[in-house]
C-alpha cells in the first residue's frame, strides 16, 4: 500500500534509531512539549513554560530574540564569507573585490553580513535599554545584567574588529583611529597597542590577528557568554514581570480584595 | 522623634536557644514573594514559534536591505594618504566626538572605563528600589539638588564649550523641571507620568539622550577637520 509522506514521517518517527536520538516521543501532550525543550541540549537552556504575558509584543519587543536572530545569520554568512577571503595584505582588497564581481552573491552576502552587523549592535543597545527601563535587571537577575553588558561589549568587539577585514581605506583609518585611543592608557597604553596590532602600526600583522579575534576568539566568547545568559533566565525565574501591570495586584489593597473574592 | 522601641531584636541560628522565628516581609520588592499564580504557555510550541516568526521577519528586512543597499568599499588601504575626516564606525562615533573636546587619556580611557563600571554596577545600587517618583517626596530639597547637579553639568560643557552634549542636558533638565511641578494627581497624561519616574529613570534618559545626539553629530555633522558642516549642504 503506497503510504503518504506523512505516514513515512510516522514511520520514521517509530524506529529504534530515530527514538535514541530524539527521546521525547511524538505527542502534543504537556508532557510531551515539556520533554521537547528538556530533552534537547540547546533549548534546555530554556525554561519549559513562560508567563503568557510575556508572549505580547509589548512585553519585551522580542529585542534579545532579534539580537541572537543577527547573530545566527552572522555566524552562517560569516563562514560562507571565510570560504572566499585570505586575511593577509596583497590578497584581503582583492578577495573582497572578487565577492563583489565575480563570486555568485558574494555582493548579497557581504551586504547581508554588513547590516546584520550593524543591525546587532542597535538590537544590543536596544535590547539593553528596554531591560533597563523595565527593570528587568533586579534581583535575582543581577549578574544576568553584568553578562548583558559584557555582551554588549563582546559585540562592539566582534564588529569592530570585522571593520577591518576588507583592508580598504575606511577599515585602515578606523582601526588606526580606533587603537591610537588605547595608546592613551596610562602606562601600559603603548603595549595594548602593540599587543593588538602585532606591531607599531596597523599592517598584515594587524590583519592577521584581527582576524582571528572576530572568526575565533570574540565568537567562542560569545556563545559561551549567550549560553550563560540564556541559562540564567531560566535559573532567575523566567522573563522578568513588572507587577504593576494589568492582570496583577499591584497593590496591597488589589491583593486582599483577591483573596476575598477567591474565598 | 521615633518611639523607643519595646522589643529587642537579636540574631541566632540556635534552635535549641531560641526556638521562636519571626519572618520579615519586606514591601514586595522581591520578585520571590509570590502574588499569585499565573497563567503560564509551553515554551514549544508557543514561544518556539514566536521567536522563529520574529527572526524570519527580522531576516526579510535585512535580506531586502542587502538587496537595495551595498556595503561600503573604499579603494584599498593606503597608509600615506589619510582621509578627511578619519571616523571610526557609527557606534563609537559618540567617543570620538568626545575626543575632539577632551584629551585622550580622559575620552578614550576614563569615560569608557567610568561607563562601562556604571552598568555593570546599576543591578548592586540599592537606592529607591521601589522606584518611587524623584520629587514625591522631600521636594524641596530634590529639587534643589537636581538643579545644582544639572547647573554643574551645564558649566562643565560650557568651560569646555562642549555645545553638543549641553543641549541634551538641558532638554532633560527642563522636563525635571516639568516633573517637579507636576503633582502625581496632574491632569494631562504627560505630567503625570513624569511625576512618577525615579531618579534613575532620569539618569539613563539623559545618558540615552547623550549618545544619541553624540552619535548622530559625529556620523551627520562632522566634516573635513572634525569641522561642523550641515548634511543637506554638501
Amino acid at each position: 500500500m503506497p503510504g503518504t509522506i506523512e505516514t513515512y514521517f510516522d514511520k520514521l518517527e517509530r524506529t529504534r534509531v530515530w527514538r535514541s536520538i530524539f527521546r521525547s516521543g511524538k505527542g502534543t501532550s504537556t508532557l510531551h512539549n515539556a520533554l521537547a525543550i528538556q530533552q534537547n541540549v540547546f533549548l534546555h537552556l530554556f525554561p519549559t513554560k513562560v508567563r503568557k504575558r510575556m508572549l505580547g509584543l509589548g512585553a519585551t519587543w522580542y529585542l534579545g530574540t532579534l539580537t541572537l536572530g543577527t547573530f545566527i545569520v552572522l555566524v552562517v554568512t560569516g563562514i560562507l564569507l571565510m570560504l572566499y577571503y585570505h586575511p593577509s595584505v596583497p590578497r584581503a582588497y582583492s578577495d573582497v573585490k572578487d565577492l563583489q564581481f565575480v563570486v555568485s552573491s558574494g555582493l548579497f552576502l557581504r551586504n547581508l553580513h554588513r547590516w546584520s552587523a550593524h543591525a546587532m549592535v542597535f538590537l544590543a543597545f536596544a535590547h539593553m535599554f528596554r531591560v533597563f527601563y523595565r527593570g528587568a535587571y533586579r534581583t535575582p537577575r543581577e549578574f544576568n545584567w553584568v553578562i548583558g553588558v559584557v555582551l554588549l561589549l563582546v559585540t562592539l568587539l566582534l564588529s569592530y574588529t570585522g571593520y577591518l577585514l576588507p583592508w580598504d581605506q575606511l577599515a585602515f583609518w578606523a582601526i588606526t583611529v580606533g587603537t591610537n585611543i588605547s595608546s592613551a592608557v596610562p602606562l601600559i597604553g603603548d603595549k595594548i597597542r602593540f599587543m593588538l596590532l602585532g606591531g607599531h602600526l596597523v599592517n598584515a600583522n594587524a590583519l592577521l590577528r584581527f582576524y582571528v579575534l572576530h572568526c575565533v576568539i570574540l565568537p567562542l566568547t560569545a556563545v559561551l557568554f549567550l549560553a550563560v545568559h540564556f541559562w540564567r533566565i531560566r535559573k532567575d525565574g523566567g522573563l522578568y514581570v513588572r507587577e504593576t501591570e494589568p492582570g496583577v495586584a499591584n497593590s496591597d489593597q488589589d491583593l486582599s480584595n483577591q483573596e476575598q473574592e477567591s474565598r | 522623634m521615633t518611639p523607643p522601641k519595646d522589643y529587642s531584636a537579636e540574631v541566632s541560628s540556635n534552635m535549641q536557644v531560641s526556638q521562636r522565628r519571626v519572618l520579615f516581609v519586606t514591601r514586595r520588592t522581591s520578585p520571590q514573594v509570590k502574588a499569585y499564580d499565573e497563567e503560564r504557555v509551553q515554551t514549544s510550541p508557543e514561544v518556539l514559534i514566536r521567536a522563529l516568526l520574529a527572526v524570519e521577519c527580522l531576516l526579510i528586512a535585512l535580506v531586502l536591505m542587502s538587496l537595495f543597499f551595498n556595503a561600503p568599499l573604499e579603494g584599498v588601504a593606503n597608509p600615506t594618504n589619510t582621509p578627511n575626516p578619519a571616523k571610526a564606525p557609527w557606534y563609537f562615533l559618540g567617543l570620538q566626538e568626545i575626543l575632539h573636546y577632551f584629551p585622550p587619556v580622559v575620552a578614550g580611557v576614563l569615560i569608557p572605563g567610568l561607563l562601562v563600571t556604571a552598568l555593570i554596577i546599576i543591578p548592586y545600587f540599592d537606592i529607591n528600589i521601589e522606584a518611587d517618583g524623584l520629587f514625591l517626596k522631600n521636594r524641596e530639597r530634590r529639587l534643589m539638588l537636581s538643579m545644582a547637579v544639572a547647573g554643574a553639568l551645564s558649566v562643565f560643557f560650557l568651560f569646555f564649550k562642549v555645545y553638543v552634549a549641553l543641549a541634551p542636558t538641558l532638554l532633560v533638565t527642563a522636563f525635571v523641571l516639568l516633573a517637579a511641578f507636576s503633582p502625581p494627581e496632574s491632569s494631562g497624561r504627560f505630567r503625570r507620568y513624569l511625576a512618577r519616574r525615579p531618579v534613575f529613570w532620569w539618569i539613563m534618559t539623559w545618558f540615552l539622550c547623550e549618545l544619541i545626539v553624540l552619535t548622530a553629530v559625529g556620523t551627520f555633522f562632522r566634516g573635513p577637520g572634525w569641522s561642523w558642516v550641515w548634511p543637506w549642504r554638501s
